[in-house]
């Protein structure tokens, strides 16, 4: 088996805070094989986008990586200095964020931008860099790209920005590409060109992605695996298809249930009671115990570890019971 | 952007047009100008005679008219105490003024933009939080105590730094400048702290918070991702974007240290517009004083519409708002 691009292994992140140390992330692995594109939903403050910022080391105080390891294609990358880890970021990792109107500066036109973004990361010349910005803005899906270069980012629409912070992003051709969220703040109609464009960019590239979002129908036309997030673990993991159509964990089956559909059954939507504990008050256990309808006494003290279920991996003591009784 | 500077340009004119009424009102409702101008002793016929031939049984209208004609050739009348024109004096005094100012704000600049810098990148060293307790001091103590405290220091106690004056002078045409002796150079230290240090605090407390704020943006992070140098980050793109707001501060504050000079003026003795404005007000000296206002306020209007200009160069999208007006 070859290495995977990435490879997150039990990563803890903390807040300290006056009163109390918080952990936002408590636990979580995954990977992420070259070419692929790994989905992590969840419900917000579920801990995607803080996973998403720690694998690129930009968890500011009074948070801090507390604990597991964090491998980019073989090599740990969440001990190393600012420095070193200031070279992987924009290199070998292109990160995505979600309000494309504020994730440009004003006052620089789009191509100096990518012009110093490339010339960072490689010695490529002032006039060669600026080349290759042409390149990717046409790569990118932008329209008269040797004219847009000079533009300023207010002159772009949102979407337009948003293919210009994924040229950003590509532009040292990343081993990995983290989107946080890419299309939140867009319109729907340019949600999919966006969706379709990253797609697209990672095939051709075999770049690895990971796609944080809570949009479901993103999730399953994009993403070959996919994670499920609750309170900063992960409580079910595995493809696309079998999550989608076959939930285990019942917080993913909830999920699953609160989609409508087209078929038009006329079923009421699956509803969750309850919402997703404060991180000061994540309860012992399973964190999801005090809304889950199949609780049982061991999910209010023990927490689950993730087991295998097929193809799936699940977080869940109902699993974790019949994986014992079946092997017995 | 023509249509622009025109458009401010125009209202420009209005401010000095406006200013110009209350300057000439100034002569009018500060007592009869022709009793100011004869004895007390001076028959009634006289003064008519007198009041001819300045013109000041005209017409109110035609008379503002005359002053503004005048005023707009930087013609101010005759002073009552030194029997000179006004412009001349005044034009004796600007160099002065001018240096002392300009001098002051490339103080309070520099070290406002370092020290605001400094204090917002390393905001919990020593150093920073000194600079923000020195910036608390420089905005509570009023300008005169600073200029007396630097004096019994400098040029009392250590005798460093001459306590008054500008020192020897090289003249260039009509103006005087202190800025190519030694001398003129020592005299100007003291002052334009003196003038400058509260421009200096409010600069730097404006530029630390001002890069915080930016520092916390959504551009700022994206450029932390993309694997931009710490150098790069601060000094490329957040302190760009710090300095939009800071224009305008540090322009609306080059006039009013014009303003302020009166104060610094009369502790070192500078001999500028302001000190002459302060013996004008008390000589009632009007054709100074009108002249002054005038003054003034062309350097305010001149400034406002230099800082307007220079934003749209600093921010791209004031240029495409200023390109199609809404």
């Amino acid at each position: 088996m070859t290495v995977p691009v990435l490879s997150v292994r039990d990563l803890k992140v903390e807040f300290v805070t006056r009163r109390a140390t918080l952990r936002a992330i408590d636990g979580v692995s995954f990977d992420i094989a070259k070419g692929e594109v790994l989905g992590v939903v969840g419900e917000s403050g579920a801990g995607k986008s803080v996973t998403g910022l720690a694998v690129i080391g930009l968890i500011d105080p009074p948070g801090r990586i507390s604990g597991g390891e964090i491998h980019l294609s073989g090599m740990r990358i969440d001990h190393l200095p600012p420095e070193e880890i200031r070279r992987v970021r924009g290199k070998r990792i292109g990160m995505i964020f979600q309000d494309p109107l504020t994730s440009l500066n004003p006052l620089y036109r789009i191509g100096d931008q990518i012009v110093e973004t490339i010339r960072t990361h490689t010695n490529l010349s002032e006039s060669a860099a600026r080349k290759r910005a042409v390149d990717l803005l046409a790569e990118a899906g932008i329209p008269a790209p040797e004219k847009r270069v000079d533009g300023y980012p207010h002159e772009f629409s949102g979407g337009m920005r948003q293919r210009v912070v994924i040229a950003l992003a590509i532009c040292a051709e990343p081993e990995l590409i983290i989107a946080d969220e890419p299309t939140t703040a867009l319109d729907v109609s340019v949600q999919a060109q966006i969706i379709a464009l990253i797609k697209r960019l990672g095939r051709d590239h075999g770049t690895a992605v990971m796609l944080v979002t809570h949009d479901m129908g993103v999730i399953a036309e994009t993403c070959d695996r996919v994670a499920v997030m609750y309170s900063g673990r992960i409580a079910e993991i595995g493809p696309v298809q079998d999550v989608v159509r076959n939930p285990l964990h019942p917080y993913a089956k909830g999920l699953m249930g609160a989609i409508p559909t087209l078929a038009g059954e006329d079923r009421r939507l699956v509803q969750i009671p309850g919402s997703m504990p404060r991180l000061s008050a994540i309860p012992p256990g399973c964190p999801f115990n005090p809304r889950c309808a199949f609780a049982f006494d061991r999910c209010r003290v023990e927490r689950p570890e993730p087991t295998r279920q097929g193809a799936q991996a699940v977080a869940c003591h109902l699993y974790d019971h019949a994986a014992k009784e079946s092997a017995a | 952007m023509l249509a622009f500077t025109l458009r401010r340009a125009v209202q420009a004119i209005g401010v000095m047009i406006a200013v110009g009424i209350i300057a000439f009102a100034m002569f009018r409702f500060a007592g009869d100008p022709v009793s100011q101008i004869v004895s007390i002793d001076t028959p009634a016929a006289e003064r008519e005679a007198v009041r001819k031939s300045l013109g000041l049984d005209d017409p109110v209208l035609i008379q503002f008219a005359r002053y503004f004609v005048n005023a707009a050739q930087f013609k101010f009348g005759v002073s009552y105490q030194f029997r000179q024109p006004v412009s001349t004096l005044l034009a004796e005094r600007l160099p002065a003024t001018l240096e002392l100012a300009i001098c002051a704000t490339i103080f309070a600049m520099v070290f406002g933009i370092l020290m605001g810098v400094y204090a917002a990148l390393r905001r919990d060293t020593l150093l920073a939080k000194l600079c923000q307790a020195v910036s608390l001091i420089g905005i509570s103590l009023p300008t005169f105590l600073i200029g007396i405290l630097l004096i019994y220091l400098f040029a009392v106690t250590l005798g460093w730094l001459p306590s008054f004056g500008r020192g020897e002078m090289v003249r260039i045409g009509w103006w005087t400048t202190g800025l190519l002796t030694v001398s003129g150079l020592k005299a100007l230290i003291m002052p334009s702290i003196t003038l400058g240090l509260f421009q200096m605090t409010l600069i730097m407390r404006l530029v630390r918070a001002e890069m915080l704020e930016v520092l916390r943006t959504d551009y700022i992070r994206f450029a932390r991702a993309r694997g931009l140098t710490t150098r790069a980050i601060h000094f490329g793109h957040a302190l760009k974007n710090t300095l939009v707001p800071v224009i305008t501060v540090a322009g609306l504050q080059f006039g009013s240290v014009i303003a302020f000079s009166i104060i610094t003026e009369s502790v070192f003795q500078w001999p500028g517009m302001g000190l002459m404005f302060v013996q004008a007000v008390q000589n009632v000296d009007i054709p100074i004083m009108a002249a002054y206002l005038l003054m003034v306020s062309l350097i305010f209007v001149t400034i406002n519409l230099v800082v307007d200009i220079l934003y749209t160069i600093v921010d791209p999208r004031l240029r495409a708002t200023v390109s199609r007006p809404a």
